[in-house]
């Protein structure tokens, strides 16, 4: 194996929209790494940057959409110096993606055979014939039933579920090292939720994947991932491990988080959704983005912008409370009665 | 399929009494005594009296109809009161080459317009986009009769008879000048189509492209090209189908006045020569005609969408 | 959600949120540059069927009728900015009288196209069953005569004049209403405050006057700027036809007929008028497409 340490590594990635009322920061500088073969969640609201992160990776980014800096390392190699004609090889066959919306995503004048054939055809130089017996076991390894017959359907035919099936096996056809998650469950039903995770999870352990899942759910973090990610306002805010990050979240922001999460280890009085709503990309505080929310915010926070804080762990956070310059009570409590009495 | 078939076939029924009830009540809707204005107004009498005998005015309405009804069935369009003769034979070759108009500029509107809105919608918002939606901003607002005199006067100052040519007359003769003769009617008539279906064809792309599955094709490493002309392309052409056939229908329509600027002898010259002859069977037989090759061109295209949009329900 | 997020007292300030959105048509609208240029020209081609006439006769030289044998097919000049005709009339006069009729005819045969088709598609889609289904059926009727050929066929037994263009090309405005009426009021219709406001015993003519009429607005007047286009075109193809206004009116499509005639000699007698329609007809087109941009749902965002 060659020198990287980790499969993807994303430095001060910044990604912006240039609109006819300016340019709109999606994503400013955007870091975080993952090692070969674990699972790094993404998690934030809508419109925090998440799925343009996503999308960036593999530069699939629709028209006013550009990524300015910042680098991709891809097993070593930054992507962002790729052509277009050598990311179209990294696309589908070494980092797969699949989509939030199952019904939409594949294409309706398609069998869904085809569909998963034509990355065959593309990446591993299959003929049509070749590609589709290896559809067929592409579609019985995602656990549909009578796949001989599913593969000459149209996705009309199939359920939201199955849909989303076939998008997984259309993604893990050519076996790639990545998979990119993009809200994979959101979509759809509830139990279905958890097959898919399931599923994913599986795959991954036989496939030996990394994968990227991108969420708005800590539930779906907390059940698949080794690293997560917290993304406000096109920044990343908290970066850890799981089990700190559940155990003991530092950023005020993941901690609201978490309070508007119902669980079943602790006693809550009631869920507390985070008061107020993200900032728009074009009226973007000066300092802290989460000061105008934040239960713990002094003039520092509303001033001036935190950078990334490293803590013993080697996690990361970006909050004012952690740094020797902190202007407020030295013993802030960003939990809340609960925790407290948790201990 | 076939159910639908049928079910699409029995649908178009009452279209087909309707349009024949219209053209029907064409005679009657006359202002005044039809037996009168079509002898004129000096005619004796005893002519008005034949001329009416001669349409069966004299029978009361439900029966009018009935007979009308029942010899379209049997392919009698009544008599020219004109030429006397009937109107099936007055129509005749007339309908092939009104036809053979249509279809030439049908299918030069569909390839240009095609070509015209794929380019526009692969480059949008560049200069040549803005450059092809203006020329068909243009194509769209032209009166065709104008656009049709303007090509005579540019190309054909001195000696022009343009006397329709069919193909396969052209082909027995040899190009030569005959160009002028087909080229011209057919740009003619088929400007404005080539604009709309460059439209249509255009923002049906553009809403296409921004779909889901357009992503995943590409995060698939699909090529850009690949990418527009298949996974793009075929789900836009969907929409565009129905227009072709809405198109074809104007461009019949459009034959009337196409027809009468470049003297060629079709059922709308037949038409217009018949207005103003006062020539009410042949109006009707003509105007029942052309709506009936509409119909059934729609039911058509219809069915090929049905076809090609295999999403439909099946309600 | 939680009791409090409920609870919380409105403090945002009432506002009229159908002024409101008038206000962002109003603002997507402005930023349409061809939907501007179409709206400018429409004033203009106004103002000059109201004020040009008027302003000829103070400071023109000629009238619309004036015929002069001796100056006929001149070709444009500093005198006749458009050349003359074959009576030696000067054809920019003509055409300047023109402006209002052709106006004229595309105003007036839309609405006529408005007041019968709105109605029928309101019924048709909130009534729906037996009543929308024959008057939809008689739609696709008049739909199966394509293109100019019902307005024609509907002339050739009126009698060719210009009122009876107006109403043969009002008739064959009816369908295009009824439909886009229809798909619209049936959309509404579904929403559920109709049933709430129904529930509350309003009678169905205050539902549809109340409710549902300001929503199919939009689509009605898009639509009927768009058929403002193809109604001067088909008009200008009857009179073209002879069919339509007769000389020595100034119709432009008249004109362009007479003007046929004497091609080889003088080209102008038939290129303005001709131009003209393109003009007049292109400005409601770019203004019809730029109101429908202005006014989709689907780019709010």
């Amino acid at each position: 194996m060659s020198t990287y340490k980790n499969i993807l590594e994303v430095r001060n990635l910044q990604t912006s929209f240039f609109t006819d009322d300016g340019e709109v920061k999606a994503v400013d500088g955007v870091s975080f790494e993952l090692p070969k073969g674990k699972t790094l969640g993404v998690v934030g609201e809508s419109g925090s940057g998440k799925s343009i992160t996503a999308l960036s990776l593999l530069q699939l980014l629709s028209k006013p959409g550009k990524i300015k800096g910042g680098e991709i390392l891809f097993k070593g190699k930054n992507l962002l110096d790729y052509t277009e004609k050598q990311m179209r090889e990294i696309r589908g066959n070494d980092i797969s993606m699949i989509f939030q919306e199952p019904m939409t995503s594949l294409n309706p004048v398609y069998t869904v055979g085809y569909q998963i054939s034509e990355s065959l055809m593309i990446h591993q130089n299959l003929n049509k014939r070749e590609a589709k017996l290896k559809s067929i076991e592409m579609l019985k390894l995602v656990g549909i039933p009578s796949p001989e017959k599913r593969v000459d359907q149209y996705p009309f035919e199939l359920s939201g579920g199955m849909r989303q099936r076939v998008m997984i096996a259309m993604a893990l056809a050519c076996n790639p090292d990545m998979l990119i998650a993009d809200e994979p469950t959101t979509a759809l039903d509830v139990t279905i939720q958890a097959q898919i995770l399931d599923l994913i999870r599986e795959l991954q352990a036989k496939l030996d994947m990394s994968v990227i899942m991108i969420t708005h759910d800590l539930g779906v973090v907390a059940e698949t991932c080794d690293y997560v990610a917290v993304m406000y306002a096109g920044q990343v805010v908290e970066f850890s491990d799981v089990r700190s990050l559940f155990k003991k979240p530092k950023h005020p922001y993941t901690v609201g988080l978490l309070k508007s999460l119902p669980r079943h280890d602790i006693e809550q009085e009631k869920l507390q959704p985070i008061k107020g709503t993200v900032p728009s990309p074009k009226e973007m505080p000066v300092g802290c983005r989460f000061s105008p929310r934040c239960p713990a915010a002094t003039d520092l926070c509303r001033g001036r912008m935190p950078g990334l804080i490293t803590d013993e762990q080697k996690n990361e956070i970006r909050c004012w409370i952690y740094s020797e310059e902190w202007d407020g009570d030295p013993e802030v409590n960003i939990y809340g009665e609960e925790r407290i009495a948790e201990g | 399929m076939t159910k639908f078939i049928i079910r699409r076939l029995i649908q178009t029924i009452p279209v087909l009494l309707g349009v024949t009830i219209l053209v029907f009540s064409l005679m009657h809707l006359i202002p005044g005594d039809p037996a009168q204005i079509i002898a004129g107004e000096s005619a004796p009498e005893r002519q008005v009296e034949q001329i009416r005998e001669r349409l069966g005015l004299n029978d009361p309405l439900h029966v009018q109809y009935g007979k009308f009804l029942g010899n379209i069935v049997t392919g009698d369009l009544g008599q020219s009161v004109r030429s006397s003769r009937p109107v099936a034979d007055e129509i005749g070759t007339r309908f092939w080459v009104t036809v053979e108009l249509a279809v030439y500029s049908t299918i030069v509107s569909v390839f240009l317009g095609l070509i015209a809105g794929i380019i526009s919608a692969v480059r949008h918002y560049t200069v040549l986009d803005v450059v092809i939606m203006i020329v068909a901003l243009f194509g769209l607002s032209m009166p065709n009769f104008w656009l049709g005199l303007m090509l005579i006067q540019y190309f054909s100052i001195g000696n022009w008879m343009p006397d329709w040519m069919s193909f396969m007359q052209m082909r027995a003769s040899g190009w030569g000048d005959s160009w002028k003769q087909v080229v011209l009617p057919v740009i003619t008539l088929g400007t404005a189509g080539a604009a709309i279906i460059a439209r249509m064809t255009r923002s049906s792309m553009l809403e296409v492209i921004g779909q889901d599955y357009i992503r995943t094709a590409r995060a698939k490493g699909v090529k850009e090209r690949i990418v527009i002309y298949r996974h793009a392309l075929k789900n836009a052409l969907i929409p565009v189908v129905t227009v072709v056939g809405l198109e074809f229908g104007a461009l019949l329509g459009g034959t009337v006045l196409t027809e009468t600027i470049f003297a060629i002898n079709g059922m709308g010259r037949l038409t217009i020569d018949a207005i103003r002859t006062r020539d009410f069977p042949v109006v009707q037989g003509t105007v029942l005609v052309i709506s009936l090759l509409f119909v059934f061109v729609n039911l058509l295209v219809d069915i090929s969408y049905r076809f090609l949009n295999k999403r439909i329900e099946l309600d | 959600m939680s009791e409090n997020t409920v609870n919380e007292p409105v403090t945002a300030k009432r506002v009229n949120p159908r002024l409101e959105n008038y206000k962002m048509i109003w603002k997507r609208l402005k930023k349409n540059k061809a939907a501007l240029i179409g709206g400018y020209l429409i004033i203009f081609f106004i103002l000059v069927a109201v004020f040009g006439p008027y302003l000829l006769s103070q400071f023109g030289q000629y009238g619309p009728y004036q015929q002069n044998l001796l100056n006929k097919l001149q070709g444009p000049s500093a005198e006749h900015w458009f050349g003359t005709d074959n009576f030696g009339r000067d054809i920019f006069t003509r055409i300047i009288h023109g402006m209002e009729l052709t106006l004229w005819i595309g105003f007036l045969s839309v609405l006529i196209g408005m007041i019968i088709g709105v109605p029928l598609g309101i019924i048709s889609g909130y009534y729906g069953g037996r009543i929308d289904n024959i008057i939809m059926r008689v739609m696709d009727v008049l739909l199966a005569f394509p293109g100019i050929l019902l307005a024609l066929a509907i002339v050739s037994v009126l009698g060719g004049s210009l009122q009876n263009v107006i109403i043969a090309v009002g008739i064959f405005s009816i369908p295009a209403f009824a439909r886009i009426v229809r798909g619209s009021t049936l959309s509404v219709r579904k929403l559920e405050y109709i049933d709430a406001v129904r529930a509350l015993g309003a009678s169905d003519f205050r539902i549809i006057f109340k409710h549902i009429l300001p929503n199919v607005m939009s689509p009605i007047i898009v639509q009927a700027t768009l058929r403002i286009a193809t109604a001067v075109l088909t008009a200008s193809g009857l009179s073209f036809l002879g069919l339509g206004a007769q000389p020595p009116m100034p119709e432009w499509g008249a004109m362009l007929s007479a003007g046929r005639t004497y091609m080889y000699e003088a080209w102008h007698v038939a290129f303005f008028p001709g131009a003209m329609i393109v003009l007049v007809v292109l400005a409601f087109n770019i203004f019809g497409d730029g109101i429908r941009d202005a006014l989709d749902p689907k780019m709010k965002q």
